[in-house]
């Protein structure tokens, strides 16, 4: 069992950076976008309004497998060409993005409205109502579960693995071809995604302990 | 929600409701730009020719998608039940008063959350048979990972839902002198099943989606079926018309099973029996390794 990561440190090694990088890319990505479409749901503009339901609902009733389905073969086919890597980005980030939208809005909606009625009437501007009293508040309420969608994101890359994106699960395929014995192999490649989910669960829990306020 | 107050905004007067007239109409006009680009794009690129789209006239062509549907259907509903039972036999375990059986359910739950599914569903796919322990036909991987991933999560939907029962009702039943067993099937669980049915819902959902795994380990479900059609020379590559074909029923599945689950919430608040009791939300230093529906 020994000998699989001993004889393949450096395959191992790449794939478990790819998928920190992908970690990392998607992690931004998502975030972005996600705030973004939250921003246009919790908007006072019905169309934006619409449209942020209408991508939440289509990208969280849709299997990621069918995204990465359409965006890695079907992209090429419309001519929208792409790296592998920026197939899997876009594949991961906008169905996380989905995920990550509903986190955010659900982070504001714990904000009472008094707290936002005091800050106006005091006489706070709409950028500092947003920035000084809702956006702390709701950003407490948002971490935990935003985390974990990262969490949960970090275990979907895997699928990228069987569309040529270079990370820890692909990996898995080389080493069987080369004769290793598929348990250690996949064995191992647990290991490495339990260590990069577990190092973020206890970042997050170190964060949460810091953000916690009473209320 | 522009015509009242939300937390982000006060009730906007005229200058406002002009200014989100106009953001509105800015904001539906890149929209409707950008999908006037992807439609030039697979204009460009002939998606919408006939000859794409002739083959899903062919009788063989739909036996051939609903033969799919059928395979992604069977290992969706053996899965969805195996991992509610799962999950049943896990909730009791990590409720158990034996600290034994509650460490090993503990344990099972975090380890099985904290692993990628595909993972999972490869072990069970690859490692029998290079091992010689037995050969199976590759649906029973993509059922069995799938009831050991979302087993575990459905259990944490009922514990929740058994642990948000008001701490009276089972002292009281206790006080009547009602054994464990029937306390649980009795008081807990009929009172409890208003509040995880939701939740377990969803997760079913998730399970729906999870069967497109199967795709990765040669199980002949929809997405299979559609990257055979999408290939195939004779028909002109459909790959596109396919892809939209089938992605469409897959979205209608999931969407007609949240819409669902929402129905149910919805209609168990407004209950003549009263509201389900909320959950509790967990303790912030608890492991979090759920994404709810992710």
């Amino acid at each position: 069992m020994l000998e699989v990561i001993q004889d393949n440190w450096d395959l191992l090694q790449d794939g478990f950076v790819g998928t920190l990088k992908l970690t990392v890319v998607c992690g931004i990505a998502s975030l972005l976008l996600g705030t973004l479409i939250a921003a246009c749901r919790v908007s006072p503009v019905p169309p934006l309004r619409w449209f942020g339901a209408a991508y939440v609902n289509l990208f969280r009733n849709t299997p990621l497998t069918l995204i990465f389905f359409a965006v890695a073969l079907g992209f090429p086919k419309l001519r929208f060409n792409f790296s592998f890597f920026q197939f899997a980005v876009i594949a991961l980030s906008t169905y996380t993005a989905a995920f990550i939208c509903e986190a955010i809005r659900s982070g504001i909606n714990t904000v009472p409205i008094g707290q936002a009625e005091a800050a106006r009437s005091l006489g706070m501007s709409f950028t500092q109502t947003l920035s000084q009293i809702v956006l702390p508040q709701a950003g407490r309420a948002a971490v935990p579960p935003i985390g974990s969608l990262l969490i949960a994101m970090v275990r979907n890359s895997a699928i990228a693995s069987a569309f040529n994106t270079t990370e820890l699960m692909g990996t898995s395929s080389t080493m069987i071809e080369n004769g290793y014995k598929s348990l250690w192999v996949l064995v191992w490649i647990a290991i490495g995604y339990l260590i990069i989910t577990l190092t973020m669960s206890a970042l997050l829990a170190a964060l949460e302990k810091k953000l916690a306020v009473v209320r | 929600m522009s015509r009242e107050a939300s937390v982000l905004f006060d009730v906007p007067g005229p200058k406002a409701r002009r200014r989100n007239l106009i953001i509105g109409v800015v904001g539906t006009l890149a929209l409707a730009a950008f999908l006037v680009f992807v439609i030039m794009r697979f204009e460009d690129t002939g998606q919408f020719e006939s000859a794409k789209w002739d083959p899903f006239q062919y009788t063989g062509v739909q036996q051939f998608i609903f033969d799919g549907l059928k395979a992604t259907l069977k290992a969706f509903a053996l899965a969805a039940v195996f991992s509610i039972v799962l999950g049943a036999f896990l909730a009791a375990g990590r409720l158990s008063d034996h600290k034994i059986v509650r460490w090993a359910s503990t344990t099972f739950v975090t380890f099985f959350r904290a692993m990628p599914l595909l993972v999972l569903i490869f072990m069970l796919y690859l490692v029998p048979g290079s091992q010689g322990w037995w050969k199976w036909d590759p649906m029973w991987p993509l059922v069995v990972g799938l009831t050991i991933y979302n087993g575990t999560v459905q259990a944490e939907n009922i514990r929740a839902g058994i642990l948000a029962v008001p701490k009276g009702q089972s002292e009281a039943a206790y006080a009547l002198g009602m054994r464990k067993t029937q306390v649980m099937t009795m008081i807990l669980v009929p009172q409890g099943i208003r509040t995880m049915l939701p939740t377990i819902i969803s997760q079913v959902v998730v399970t729906l989606k999870d069967t497109s795994l199967g795709f990765l380990i040669t199980y002949p479900e929809l997405l299979a079926a559609a990257k055979l059609i999408g290939g195939y020379q004779d028909y002109h590559m459909p790959f596109i018309p396919v892809t939209i074909i089938v992605g469409t029923i897959y979205v209608a599945m999931c969407m007609i099973l949240s819409a669902f689950a929402t129905w149910l919430e919805r209609r168990l608040r407004t209950s003549r029996k009263g509201k389900p009791i909320a959950v509790q939300p967990p303790r912030p230093a608890a492991l979090s390794l759920d994404g709810a529906g992710v």
